[in-house]
């Protein structure tokens, strides 16, 4: 059993923090590129002329992407064969912190979503989920998760016989009601299966996917295009001012559910979709 | 009500702040501007701590405000020696219902980014305003156009603080006009029906 110390958990979420905050994924970047060759809108170009000078300011001068630098989202991957020691919930928020502080990120948490909405100060706490995976490495992965497209995702609890037509019909009604205030092209993490609890972040994590990667498996590749050109079909456009490009991918992660369940949960990601993974160790 | 054109070009058309009713009248949705001179950032936590102050000042703003314009949006620290290292428009519909009155009291321009109810879009007709839609996720390339900030009230909101920033050629769209033109209400469907979009023609016609 392969065994690492909580702290270098908290390094990796360090690094990882500051890079999401301010590089472009070299993917994300090759994405809006191609979109802006294929943009036939005048103010979608000239929106996505902005969005790559941006990605070039931010990565020259180390400054954000985005104003808003988010909640952070901790993915934790351990192998069944290592064992993480230590208080990592404490050394993520002490790594959260030290980071919002060293990169000059904005903090954007509020104490308490009803009863304190003051700002914590630092940024934390970040919301930390655990999975395990196959082997002895240990995988963090970080999500910098801005309010504007998180507020424009949706989870439905659709029923079995809704098949795939409710699904398409729950992403594509979910991104025209919201993505034009969801800083497009967007990215459509779209989760399927799971329980009510679960299928939002399944939708999440299918935005860790590099952008525009198909689904591993045939059919939900084939519906992963499919809602790509539906969502495109409603001429949102870069910045929602009208164009072709109004999604840059859809990625859809299906899980097992209840027989009598088809939960579906659409996660807006924005066009940086500012994610890092680092391996710890 | 009237539909948002494509713009008369890809020209911006320079826009001085604080803006005169005049210059806004002349303002169309769908026209990219530049904006140069102060707005003063607000946002969710500071709103409803203007709209308090309006309503105890009987419809009057405070700081100053009357005549300027109001930019949605919480920067992070100054950064690469400017004043903000990123600050971009955060989504507006969160602020419309407190806009009416905050234009009926006279704030004449808003800046951020989505669409808006159609009580802003009234709002706007009624008291002559303009709502420009700056580019989300821009917030790197926003910042070169600030050159200044200034504390003016709450500080103890942190990023939500009132601050005066000083804009230079902050590139933008207007999205509602004084006609009641509505980009956001427009631009999707116009695109989705086949229009191009493109201003060759109205270029060439001119």
């Amino acid at each position: 059993m392969r065994t690492v110390d909580s702290h270098a958990v908290g390094e990796a979420v360090r690094e990882a923090v500051v890079r999401a905050a301010t590089s472009l994924r070299p993917d994300a970047l090759a994405a809006l590129e191609a979109a802006a060759a294929r943009e036939r809108s005048d103010r979608g170009r000239a929106v996505l002329g902005q969005l790559l000078d941006n990605a070039a300011i931010a990565s020259a001068d180390g400054v954000p992407l985005c104003q808003d630098t988010g909640y952070v989202w901790v993915l934790l991957e351990v192998g069944v064969e290592a064992c993480v020691c230590g208080d990592v919930p404490a050394e993520v928020d002490a790594a959260v912190a030290e980071a919002y502080a060293s990169a000059r990120l904005r903090t954007s948490i509020a104490r308490d979503a009803l009863t304190d909405r003051s700002n914590t100060g630092d940024n934390t706490p970040a919301f930390l989920d655990v999975a395990f995976a196959p082997g002895s490495g240990v995988t963090v992965h970080v999500m910098l998760k801005g309010g504007g497209s998180d507020n424009a995702s949706a989870v439905r609890m659709l029923a079995p016989g809704d098949g795939e037509e409710g699904v398409a019909r729950f992403v594509v009604e979910t991104v025209a009601h919201a993505a034009a205030g969801a800083c497009p092209p967007v990215v459509v993490g779209v989760g399927v299966g799971a329980t009510f609890d679960k299928v939002g972040g399944l939708a999440k994590k299918a935005l860790l996917r590099p952008v525009g990667r198909p689904a591993a498996d045939d059919l939900t590749a084939a519906l992963e295009e499919r809602l790509l050109a539906e969502v495109n079909a409603l001429g949102i456009g870069p910045g929602g001012l009208g164009g072709d490009t109004t999604a840059l991918a859809v990625h859809v992660a299906t899980a097992p559910c209840h027989i009598a369940a088809l939960p579906v949960a659409v996660n807006i990601g924005c066009s940086a979709v500012r994610t890092a993974s680092v391996e710890v160790g | 009500m009237p539909e948002a054109g494509e713009g008369r070009g890809r020209t911006p058309v320079p826009v001085r702040l604080p803006a005169s009713r005049e210059a806004l009248a002349g303002l169309r949705a769908g026209d990219p501007v530049t904006l140069s001179g102060p707005v003063f950032t607000a946002r969710d936590a500071t709103h409803a701590r203007l709209l308090a102050e309006v309503r105890e000042r009987g419809g009057e703003l405070p700081y100053g405000l009357a005549g300027q314009t109001l930019f949605y949006a919480g920067p992070t620290p100054p950064a690469a020696g400017r004043p903000a290292g990123a600050v971009g428009p955060t989504t507006a519909k969160r602020m419309d219902a407190a806009t009416p009155e905050l234009l009926a009291a006279g704030i004449v321009a808003t800046i951020g980014k989505g669409p808006r109810s159609g009580e802003v879009v009234a709002a706007c007709v009624e008291h002559g305003a303009v709502y420009f839609a700056a580019v989300g996720g821009a917030a790197a390339l926003l910042a070169t156009h600030v050159t200044s900030a200034e504390a003016i009230a709450y500080p103890e909101l942190g990023t939500e603080a009132l601050v005066r920033l000083e804009l230079a050629e902050f590139p933008a769209f207007v999205a509602i006009d004084t006609l009641g033109a509505d980009l956001y209400g427009s631009a999707a469907r116009e695109w989705a029906r086949g229009r191009q979009g493109s201003t060759d023609d109205v270029e060439e016609g001119q």
